[in-house]
């Protein structure tokens, strides 16, 4: 039973909104949760967040990024082509209640994942203060869709062509310091800026949640395959998480982690490339 | 059936792949036997009058009537008269433990040896789906509606029973292909994919659909399912990892089992880049584990091009779980073994990559509640064994996802469901079968599950 593709695009370069039709997926979804796709017969399992969704229509909105072979394949699809395997929604809802004043972080692609959070954060009732950053102002994702769900919208990049020159702890950090009265922190994006968060948070302890996107198979807890050191516990991300208390994560074993097929995912991207664009080799 | 009275004392020897020659691919390693090899073989059957052969078999086939067509060498007749109980005959004559099922129940095994009745199975199984599989035969509907979840062989079993007493059957399955433990776990060297998907194929003739990529507890509850079917069974398995809690574990290069197995089986890493998953070959492999699984673990990762691949396992020979021809072959494609051993904590690189595995040696005590000798560790023998692939076989347990999200479904301190000898577990109108109520056990248990649980769920639906 493949799954329709309805929508395509490049938000920015190298960064993709595609909206699939999963009526019985999206029947179910919420904030926090991911799916698991299959391009085709040869095609390897990737998780994937759920940026967006909607029941009515059916669908299921993910935001990636183009890192190895079977992000770059997804990029080259277009609206009308279809994924042979569409799983979820796997993975626990977000934790989302009124907690007071919640601020999200959200780092490069991890904005779209940290939107449906936002937007439910702001629902609930919360005083929502967003950060949002990235290499540079170009690849800034989503800002006009945080700002409709934010009290308080802070841009960072880490070349200072838009908002402040720096890393999104920056001005976690200043608010901290400043004395702002925080209840949560949520942060999604690259482990070093999850990590770099829970750095600054911790001597204010202050609540903080991450959202572990580790190495998977089969998503459904099969494999350990995830596996996450969390206060010194063996969790596995896609059935325990995918959130996490960011000061009880080992982040370098995370990072280790996610390295594992490096050298395979190379040969993978480079063979790709070659094959669609032809080469001599 | 024999000839001047005496029995044949003589069994039929399986050709098998040359073991230099089959380390080298994932083919097939046992070949079948040949058609007069088989009618051969059926000649030994005694044909006793009280059968000891079937009370061994969990599914019940009528094992001296298939015999007897086969000694006619009327192949066609032998396989309808196994279908009537068994709808998955070509992966049951290959992974069925039969040494201690119908074989080992075979008055010919205190003789000498007993029928290779596995053999005979297997064999007239390939015969028909070469020739093509005739369409089953459906029953009147009952407009009854069971929802299966999972499509392993509890799962399969059951809804093709079901199917057989005309009630209409959807199966869940949380993968994109069916056929669980046949699929991801078992390796295509000793039950190959293409006698899975034909073995599906016939359940679907007899009406049942499958659904996949549906994880049963997310896209929908146990709950959901009750309100469009008359009744559930959960054939969800054995899913679950067990680890060995060492320090090191997390490793870069450590893998569960099921990690390493679903990656060859069910993703064909053995196949990359030509398919997208990826797995670290490994140079020094330690399989921790004594079970089918590490035995199935260890001869992947030799296949995959491991210089060598060692099993370590804290108990003896003996004790070892796994059946003696799957140890024997491991034994001929040069696994090494390192009995009555155990891994005490896993050494990484600066890189968090596994190096070595630290081992200690262990003495048998007294036997522990199983009947099996509980295994010691003896004092200063700590060793180290290179290694930078390391898999853990160590066991599974059930899947809590299903558990976890139904209403009133009961579960022991072990995770597993419980369930009545006829498959009723605490939730009215649920059933459950195989390992996810055992544990992790065997693919003709989990059928026989099935089976019983099939019949309990009929006489619930009258």
């Amino acid at each position: 039973m493949p799954f329709e593709i309805l929508e395509k695009q490049e938000l920015v370069p190298t960064i993709y909104l595609m909206k699939i039709s999963a009526p019985r997926v999206a029947k179910k979804a919420q904030p926090g949760q991911f799916v698991i796709l299959r391009i085709n017969e040869k095609g390897e399992r990737i998780p994937l967040t759920i940026a967006d969704f909607d029941r009515e229509e059916g669908t299921i909105t993910m935001i990636f990024q183009t890192v190895g072979k079977t992000t770059a394949h997804l990029a080259s699809l277009r609206a009308g082509d279809e994924l042979l395997n569409f799983i979820g929604p796997l993975g626990n809802p977000a934790h989302i209640q009124k907690e007071g004043t919640v601020v999200l972080v959200g780092g490069g692609v991890g904005v779209a994942p940290i939107f449906p959070q936002t937007r439910a954060f702001y629902e609930a009732g919360n005083r929502v203060i967003s950060i949002i950053g990235a290499r540079s102002a170009n690849l800034l994702l989503w800002e006009d869709r945080m700002r409709a769900v934010s009290h308080e919208l802070y841009i960072t990049t880490d070349d200072g062509t838009k908002g402040h020159h720096g890393f999104v702890t920056d001005i976690v950090k200043r608010l901290l310091e400043d004395g702002v009265n925080i209840d949560r922190v949520v942060a999604i994006g690259p482990p070093v800026m999850m990590r770099a968060v829970a750095g600054v948070t911790r001597p204010f302890n202050v609540k903080t949640i991450v959202s572990l996107n580790s190495i998977m198979v089969d998503g459904t807890g099969m494999c350990g395959a995830c596996r996450v050191l969390v206060g010194n516990e063996t969790k596995f991300a896609c059935v325990d998480g995918s959130e996490f208390d960011a000061h009880l994560v080992d982040f370098t074993l995370l990072m280790n982690r996610l390295a594992v097929y490096q050298p395979e995912e190379k040969i993978a991207l480079e063979r790709y490339k070659c094959e669609r664009e032809g080469c001599l080799c | 059936m024999r000839e001047g009275g005496m029995p044949v004392l003589e069994r039929q020897k399986m050709p098998a792949q040359d073991a230099g020659e089959r380390i080298t691919n994932f083919n097939e390693v046992a070949l079948g036997l040949t058609e007069k090899q088989v009618i051969e073989e059926a000649k030994r059957c005694l044909q006793c009058k009280k059968p000891q052969c079937m009370k061994g078999c969990p599914v019940e086939v009528k094992i001296p009537a298939f015999l007897k067509y086969v000694a006619e060498g009327d192949f066609d007749n032998a396989i309808k008269e196994i279908k009537v109980d068994n709808a998955l005959p070509a992966i049951c004559g290959r992974v069925c433990p039969q040494e201690t099922q119908c074989e080992q129940a075979c008055i010919l095994s205190k003789k000498g040896a007993s029928v290779a009745i596995g053999y005979l199975e297997r064999f007239v199984a390939d015969h028909e789906r070469n020739k093509g599989v005739e369409a089953p035969h459906l029953p009147e509907p009952t407009g009854k509606k069971v929802a299966v979840v999972g499509s392993g062989p509890a799962g399969l079993t059951a809804a093709a029973d079901l199917a057989r007493m005309g009630h209409s059957v959807t199966i869940f399955e949380a993968l994109h292909e069916a056929g669980g433990v046949l699929i991801y776990g078992i390796p295509e060297f000793r039950l190959p994919k293409e006698i899975v998907r034909a073995e599906v194929e016939y359940v679907k003739r007899l009406g049942v659909t499958i659904l996949l990529d549906s994880v049963i507890g997310k896209i929908e509850t146990v709950d959901d399912l009750l309100s469009g079917f008359d009744a559930v069974f959960l054939g969800t398995g054995a899913g679950l990892p067990s680890f060995l809690k060492i320090d090191g574990e997390n490793l870069s290069g450590v893998y569960s089992a099921n990690e390493f197995l679903t990656r060859v089986n069910l993703m064909k890493s053995y196949r990359f880049p030509d398919y997208d998953t990826p797995i670290r070959k490994g140079k020094h492999v330690v399989v921790v584990g004594g079970g089918n699984v590490a035995m199935d673990s260890a001869r992947c990762a030799l296949r995959l091009g491991a210089d060598e691949v060692t099993v370590v396992y804290r108990r003896s020979e003996e004790e070892m779980p796994a059946r003696a021809e799957e140890i024997e072959h491991a034994k001929e494609e040069g696994i090494k073994f390192r009995l009555l051993t155990n891994p005490v904590r896993i050494i990484g690189d600066g890189k968090n990559w596994v190096t070595h595995v630290e081992c200690i040696n262990m003495v048998l005590c007294e036997p522990d509640s199983s009947g099996r000798c509980r295994p010691m560790p003896l004092a200063g023998t700590e060793h180290m064994i290179e290694s930078d692939v390391v898999i853990i076989a160590i066991g599974t347990s059930p899947n809590p996802l299903v558990p976890r999200t139904t209403q009133g479904l009961e579960i022991t301190k072990h995770g597993t469901i419980i369930a009545k000898e006829d498959g009723a577990t605490t939730k009215k109108g649920v059933y459950a079968g195989g390992d996810a109520v055992t544990g992790s056990a065997t693919v003709i248990s989990a059928m026989g599950a099935g089976k019983k649980a099939a019949r309990a769920i009929d006489e619930h639906l009258k």
